[in-house]
């Protein structure tokens, strides 16, 4: 729904803190879907035009057509209180080092990664980007139709998670499995900072 | 139809940048918030510039937000919004401080407003 009274779109006048989680994974995971289930506004679209080796085309001239690739991200926003606001951003993985990651992942609180059991080895790539970012991570496993059911010790094992690390499953259509998707997340983030024996050291 | 693409691929971020690729000041997160001052005036400003403060005179909103709603790349957004803030257009509301952990109220804060809508 892109219509309403203009001042929909507005933050509360309150608000005086913003937060970011990303919703990460590879295409047609349910990024998208995550996003849009979540957010209190309709969800934004924002590209930037890349060159195949992730430089951020800032000047237009000489670099065209086949060389350059947009990349999009995809947010939404949830008000949590008076003065705290939550922004989603969904991004693919796929784009290493570049300034869309740096902006996406500059003050991150964490991440929460998507991932689909007919093609769980497609979600190493952004388990490896987030490491090396240094954001730590929830993964949510999204139930498509059709798609195997795996016990939780062999999906742990199938995608190499260290043993603090949550593993849940999600439906990206569904509110409620959404926010206890990222409830999971944010309890790990919460639990890691309590507990500084919990985190790897910097 | 709204003109949700309407400008889509219209806008040529060197163009519209003055050819500079980086904010005069380097404070932009995707989620600062921004809101412009009310009683500046409008004059002598650029297109987008101008867009940006008339979106931005209604209410706060990320940096993210912005580029998002003006359908302009969040590289090109970061550049105007620095020049908006030196002509004192926008102000920006402190972003979330980039400490080495976030730290424990916040992300408590965080939880319970997530909790609260189960
Ligand atoms: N069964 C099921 N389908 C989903 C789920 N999440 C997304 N989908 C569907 O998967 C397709 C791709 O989702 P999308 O959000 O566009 O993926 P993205 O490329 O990661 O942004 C869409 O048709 C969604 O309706 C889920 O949790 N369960
Ligand atoms: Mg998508």
């Amino acid at each position: 729904m892109a219509s309403g009274p203009v001042s929909d779109i507005y933050l509360a006048p309150s608000v005086r803190t913003a937060v970011k989680l990303l919703v990460v994974g590879h295409f047609a995971v349910g990024k998208t879907t995550f996003v849009g289930t979540l957010s209190e506004i309709p969800p934004l679209r924002t590209e930037e035009r890349m060159t195949q080796a992730g430089a951020l085309v800032d000047d237009l001239a000489g670099v065209h057509g086949k060389d350059t690739t947009t990349v999009a991200l995809d947010f939404g926003r949830l008000t949590l209180s008076k003065s705290l606001v939550l922004y989603l951003f969904g991004a693919p993985g796929q784009q290493r080092f570049t300034p869309l990651w740096r902006d996406m992942a500059y003050g991150a609180l964490g991440a929460l990664v998507l991932t689909d059991t007919r093609r769980l080895e497609q979600s190493f790539a952004v388990m490896d980007l987030l490491e090396e970012h240094g954001l730590p991570y929830a993964v949510a496993v999204n139930r498509f139709d059709g798609a195997p059911e795996f016990a939780e010790e062999e999906l742990r094992e199938a995608l190499d998670l260290l043993p603090d690390t949550p593993l849940v499953s999600c439906d990206a259509r569904d509110t409620g499995s959404a926010t206890r998707a990222l409830v999971t997340l944010v309890e790990y983030l919460s639990a890691r900072v309590e507990d500084p024996t919990e985190l790897e050291p910097a | 139809m709204s003109g949700a693409r309407r400008l889509k691929g219209l806008v040529r971020p060197y163009v519209v940048t003055d050819g500079r690729s980086h904010p005069s000041r380097n404070t932009f997160d995707l989620v600062t918030l921004v809101s412009a001052m009310p009683d500046r005036p409008l004059a002598g400003l650029s297109p987008e510039r101008r867009r940006i403060v008339e979106l931005c005179l209604l209410g706060a909103l990320s940096v993210a937000e912005v580029a998002g709603h003006l359908h302009l790349p969040v590289s090109v957004t970061k550049v105007l919004l620095g020049d908006l803030v030196d002509s004192g257009h926008i102000l920006t509301r402190a972003a979330v401080p980039r400490a080495a952990q976030p730290d424990s109220q916040l992300l408590r804060e965080v939880l319970d407003g997530l909790r609260a809508r189960l």
